[in-house]
């Protein structure tokens, strides 16, 4: 098939998706948009993930950090003055940013900036590690960020968090930004830096002695994914509305990490899948937990009971799928085609059979 | 700091870092073998208080049997978890058998939720472990002491089996190169089933030390912990036995001794932890103990 047939197919799925969002938007209750949101909210952070861990091999647990970052600096950035005031009991909020007042999409900027700009700082000297150790040495970055903003009440209000942020991510902006980031990522790993993270991952001292100079590529990378997770935190604020540094525990790597791998590893579309079902099926297995009653006897109500059943799915799914649920492949038109082909040709050669 | 409050602070640090070191062992011993990070220890380690309280309290067992009864079903636990969620991953990408982990961890804590409730029960304490000891000026409750006296006891124990059973010696070979070890015809699976037992059985111990210093269990209590002893094994050298007791002891003084001298910033005291990781990590990444393992073209 021409490359020219893809971008028309390319441009009319997302309008397409464009109608969805709309529909979606306008007719669905409240519930059921939070889920959805919460669905392309984790395909940003899946995917910026993936392109630190699953394309450039730096096993990187400190997703949840960057999340944190964004998500304070746009709660701060997008509350009204007057509001900061009434909330900041514990002690007044610092000066700058009593004052500041910005429109969403400079926040979400902002929180991305922030964010980026932390991995930098913490990427130059810990990218040096390499597999296990790097991920321990990044889940403690984000664990000490997430231990500052329990300790400067001034400027996040401490344990408490923030509360009472304006509600501005909606479908389109949670659907955008990730399909930006898709855009943006999918780019990139397709340029000839991609290239290069991708000889890094696969074996790095043959990357280096052909030479990608380590360093920097590998510092790019985790950039990049820490400004698309901070951004993702931007929206995550405004989605729940209330933050607190509880929301940022290493259990949420842990949800983001779980998405990428059940996805498949290296696979943007295999993200994008399980992170809709990844949420899909935290929410809908709640009716589990609310007890049955069957007439003759009933089963009561059992909390906790949901998260149960998750994590038995979530075993059984990583244990008869090892390598996720796509395993590495990709979405292309192409592959569609040729799978349509493939499916139609079968049957059409059993009926010959017959 | 006056020299008593000093020593006081030791003592604590001490104890605290014997408790580290026991659950630490669990950690290293599994990434030893396994090359995996069991997250689900922290778990492990947050049922053995439960046991205890279910069987001394529900079943009204005599404490000793009840800590005893506690002990060998952890350990079972972690032997279980071992068969049904790692050991079908054992040739699959390491990251599926973390993710696993994750998914026990998730599993443990949230069943854990169901069966036992949210709400913190507390253990009962047996009249020695309420004691306090007076020396000079420093006062030690009895469980301190008993921490780091069981600690010491157990942790040569592991030693022993490790350095001079054949049982140990098959660990020690599967660390090594766990092919190899297949066709030196030692039995892989039930090896690292025993490391598992003796691994959560330690934590089992730590569990309920760390009950019995803080009585107040509750479902989410293996979190912390755990992740501090993980922290304390990739300090000492992870896979190394000596260096999880190193570890564990270093942090838990570490811990201690950082709010005692800086008590304006106790808020920063598991950042400090994460701090110091960070920076063994950097300045000699295989850990203190750690052997330096170079890639080989």
């Amino acid at each position: 098939m021409k490359k020219q047939h893809e971008k028309y197919l390319t441009i009319i799925s997302i309008i397409i998706l464009g109608i969805v969002v709309y529909l979606a938007q306008n007719y669905l209750d409240a519930y059921k948009l939070r889920i959805l949101n919460l669905g392309a909210i984790y395909v940003t952070l899946g995917v910026s993930l993936n392109l630190i861990y699953g394309f450039t091999g730096q096993f990187s647990l400190g997703h949840a950090g960057f999340m944190a970052i964004g998500a304070y600096t746009t709660a701060l950035l997008v509350l009204p003055p007057y509001y900061k005031e009434i909330i900041f009991i514990i002690e007044p909020l610092v000066w700058p940013f009593t004052v500041l007042h910005t429109p969403f999409i400079f926040a979400l900027l902002c929180s991305g900036f922030f964010a980026a700009i932390a991995a930098l700082l913490i990427g130059l000297p810990v990218l040096r590690l390499k597999g296990d150790y790097l991920g321990i040495a990044t889940l403690g970055f984000a664990e000490i960020i997430r231990i500052i903003a329990n300790n400067i009440p001034q400027i996040t209000n401490g344990a408490l968090g923030i509360k009472g942020i304006p509600e501005f991510t909606n479908l389109w902006w949670s659907v955008g930004v990730a399909l930006f980031t898709i855009y943006i990522i999918k780019g990139l790993i397709q340029s000839s830096y991609g290239r290069a993270l991708m000889a890094i991952r696969d074996n790095e001292i043959a990357a280096e002695v052909i030479g990608v100079n380590l360093t920097y590529h590998k510092v790019m990378s985790f950039t990049i994914g820490a400004f698309f997770a901070g951004v993702a935190g931007g929206l995550f604020a405004c989605l729940l509305t209330t933050i607190d540094p509880k929301a940022f525990m290493f259990v949420m790597t842990f949800n983001i990490l779980i998405v990428v791998v059940l996805g498949g590893f290296g696979s943007i579309t295999g993200t994008v899948i399980a992170a809709f079902l990844f949420n899909f099926f935290l929410e809908y297995l709640r009716p589990v937990e609310d007890g049955l009653d069957l007439g003759i006897f009933s089963i009561p109500k059992i909390p906790g009971l949901r998260m149960v059943t998750f994590s038995a799915l979530l075993l059984i799914i990583i244990l008869y799928k090892q390598k996720g649920l796509l395993g590495g492949v990709e979405f292309s038109w192409q592959g569609l085609f040729q799978f349509f082909n493939r499916f139609f040709n079968k049957k059409s050669s059993e009926g010959s059979a017959k | 700091m006056s020299l008593n409050l000093l020593l006081q602070n030791i003592a604590n640090g001490f104890s605290l870092g014997s408790l580290y070191a026991l659950i630490a062992i669990g950690y290293t011993m599994v990434y030893g073998i396994l090359r995996l990070i069991n997250f689900a220890h922290g778990e492990i380690f947050m049922l053995a208080p439960y046991f205890l309280y279910f069987g001394f309290l529900m079943f009204h067992l005599p404490w000793w049997l009840s800590v005893l009864v506690a002990i060998i079903l952890t350990a079972l636990t972690g032997m279980l978890t071992e068969r049904v969620a790692y050991r079908p991953l054992r040739d699959a990408p390491r990251i599926s058998a973390l993710i696993s982990a994750i998914g026990v961890s998730f599993f443990l804590q949230n069943l854990a939720i169901v069966l036992f409730s949210g709400v913190p029960k507390s253990v009962h304490r047996p009249e020695f472990f309420r004691t306090l000891f007076q020396f000079g000026e420093i006062r030690i409750q009895s469980t301190l002491i008993a921490s780091v006296i069981i600690s010491a006891l157990f942790l040569s124990i592991l030693l022993y089996i490790i350095y001079k059973t054949k049982t140990g010696l098959a660990m020690r070979a599967i660390s090594t190169d766990i092919e190899t070890s297949r066709l030196m015809a030692i039995d892989v699976n039930k090896t690292i089933s025993i490391t598992f037992i003796i691994g959560s059985a330690l934590a089992a111990i730590g569990g309920i030390l760390w009950a019995l210093r803080f009585p107040q269990i509750v479902p989410t209590m293996g979190l912390i912990p755990g992740l501090k002893a993980f922290i304390a094994a990739v300090v000492g050298g992870i896979g190394n036995i000596s260096g999880a007791m190193l570890g564990g002891f270093i942090l838990g003084m570490a811990e201690i001794l950082f709010v005692a001298f800086f008590p304006e910033l106790s808020g920063y005291r598991d950042a400090f932890i994460f701090l110091i990781l960070i920076l063994i990590l950097l300045f000699k990444p295989d850990g203190i103990l750690g052997k330096n393992v170079q890639e080989k073209v």
